[in-house]
């Protein structure tokens, strides 16, 4: 009975502090998100009124919203796609080519994954500075000046610069993660390929790639939780969302409405949409993605 | 005639190659290295092109930046937080993490399954709700003992810290936890040690390179965090990356740009040194945690 109790008190003592923190601080502020988005709450004034559904009905309505979402979905697509591309290229280069400073090249594309968000924006606002910018002055070496642009300060362009210092981000990161999936394919199934005549590229889509296409699928999921989240600080960070809301995200719209005007419940209405867009989307993505696994 | 057109295309494809490589490594390194540079030059240099040396090591930048921009203080701030939420983080997660992975009892599966649900909860779409909840215990205070304690306080901000990192290290340590046999335990219950005792001096020094790689990914985690520090903390009590907010809007509009660069350097120095010391174990340790996660 002792020996049972004292069991059950060291269970206790040692799981209660780990889950009333993971309560207190995750999940009810996760609970108030959805609970606060029915109603209309007017700042620090305290003025709180149940609206129901009247914040979506808004939000359905709400043009800077809607700019923000078609921003969010350009972003992740754009990040998404070119991220993947870039990292798996890289990843089957480290991995499968005997290249000198192998060592070198991991560890230098894993630098900008260790940099805060804040040193990254201010890193690419010294590279697209229209002036003294690293970019234009590139170009301007090369005479391509007609390539020139104002790259944060252009409507149409300065949302594809975000996406390009998000790319820059992402790309270390996930091809350390492809690069482990890879080094797991035995070496054996190549050099059996190789006798039958098959190339490097042939190779590379029919064996590399099917066996880690589970590893790719999870990261899919990774890229729309992560461009959402990294767009947002990146953002605040580097334009504040102008020019005139032409970078402005699901969550720096949301911060802004919530935070900055102090209009809580609609800021958290916007907040439960870009929740669940982005497990619908995740959802979506990893249904149309799904194949047979193959096994090895 | 075949076998020649073979290794020039062979040739062709390592070209290729290392294009590409140098291509990505350059733009990594370039602007990572220009901001080096550029927070030793004066503010006169960065007229005319990017490109030129710094004439001279102007230690002015960095002298304003500590002083006048306050950043030494935010540096102790950013140090203090860093260091209390991982000793946080360690002294909370780990027995959690031990109990429910190598324990059976009353609902464990569910508070499993509970704190594995936390992996999707965004610290983005929880800083303002986190800043009500604090906003309003401060309220109750204020109205008990006329002072505000839960907003701006540095502690605080590192018990946040360490809760919203308790999924994602608990999920790591766990899966650590349960790869372990059990003689351990039961090898250590018939020499006659308690529960405590069999944690403390058996399993959790066992689950020392778990616990390092742990270490590693919430320092830069915590380390580079700015949205919650600029949310909770709006006070003068601000951490190294929200200082450096503060920095770069400030010296932009007064044209001032060394102070930024040699911020920007206070900020990632510290990260690229430990980077550069363990990187082996970083990228080798994401893989554990990070596939699953």
């Amino acid at each position: 009975m002792s020996k049972k109790k004292s069991r059950a008190l060291f269970i206790f003592i040692c799981i209660s502090p780990a889950i009333i923190l993971f309560t207190v601080f995750m999940v009810v502020p996760t609970v108030e998100v959805f609970r606060m988005s029915l109603y209309r709450w007017g700042g620090l004034s305290g003025s709180k009124q149940f609206v129901g559904f009247d914040n979506f009905k808004i939000l359905w309505n709400d043009m800077d919203f809607i700019q923000s979402f078609q921003n969010s979905i350009l972003l992740i697509v754009l990040v998404a796609i070119i991220t993947l591309f870039f990292a798996i290229f890289f990843a089957a280069i480290l991995t499968r080519e005997n290249v000198v400073g192998n060592n070198f090249f991991r560890i230098v594309f894993y630098i900008p994954n260790i940099l805060s968000i804040v040193v990254i924006a201010g890193i690419f606002s010294a590279v697209y500075d229209p002036e003294e910018g690293l970019l234009n002055s590139v170009f301007g070496i090369l005479s391509l000046e007609n390539l020139e642009q104002m790259w944060l300060g252009n409507h149409d362009i300065v949302i594809y610069s975000i996406a390009g210092a998000l790319v820059w981000q992402a790309i270390g990161y996930y091809m350390v993660m492809y690069m482990s999936s890879m080094a797991s394919v035995p070496a054996s199934f190549y050099e059996a390929a190789a006798l039958e005549g098959a190339g490097k590229i042939k190779q590379f889509t029919s064996i590399t790639l099917p066996l880690i296409w589970n590893n790719i699928r999870t990261t899919l999921a990774f890229y729309i939780i992560s461009t959402i989240n990294l767009s947002f600080l990146l953002v605040k960070a580097m334009t504040g969302g102008g020019p005139g809301g032409s970078t402005e995200v699901f969550l720096s719209y949301m911060y802004s409405q919530a935070y900055g005007n102090s209009t809580y419940g609609y800021g958290m209405a916007i907040g439960v949409i870009v929740f669940s867009f982005s497990f619908f989307l995740a959802a979506v993505i990893s249904r149309i993605t799904k194949r047979d696994v193959l096994e090895y | 005639m075949e076998k020649t057109k073979r290794i020039s295309t062979d040739k062709l494809f390592k070209l290729f190659i290392y294009v590409a490589l140098a291509g990505l490594a350059i733009s990594i390194i370039i602007p990572v290295a220009w901001v080096f540079m550029a927070s030793i030059k004066e503010n006169s240099e960065f007229y005319g092109s990017p490109w030129a040396l710094p004439d001279g090591v102007y230690i002015q930048n960095f002298v304003e930046a500590f002083v006048e921009a306050n950043m030494g203080q935010y540096l102790l701030n950013s140090v203090m937080v860093t260091a209390l939420a991982l000793l946080f983080l360690l002294v909370i997660a780990l027995p959690a993490a031990y109990v429910l992975s190598r324990f059976k009892f009353f609902a464990s599966g569910l508070l499993n399954s509970f704190v594995k649900a936390g992996l999707f909860i965004n610290v983005s779409y929880i800083a303002v709700p986190i800043f009500l909840l604090l906003l309003g215990w401060d309220t109750q205070l204020r109205a008990l003992l006329g002072e505000d304690f839960f907003l701006n306080n540095r502690v605080m901000l590192a018990l946040i810290y360490a809760s919203t990192a308790l999924p994602f290290t608990i999920f790591l340590l766990s899966s650590y936890f349960e790869t372990l046999p059990s003689d351990f335990e039961e090898a250590a219950s018939i020499d006659g040690a308690g529960y405590f005792r069999t944690m403390f001096s058996v399993m959790l020094p066992m689950a020392k390179p778990s616990i390092i790689i742990v270490i590693l990914f919430n320092f830069l985690l915590f380390w580079n965090e700015y949205i919650l520090a600029l949310t909770i903390m709006p006070g003068e009590n601000k951490t190294l990356p929200v200082g450096l907010l503060n920095l770069m809007a400030a010296e932009r509009a007064a044209v001032n740009y060394g102070p930024m660069y040699a911020g920007m350097v206070i900020v990632m120095l510290p990260t690229l040194i430990l980077y550069m010391i363990v990187q082996k174990r970083l990228t080798e340790g994401m893989t554990v945690g990070g596939v699953k996660g």
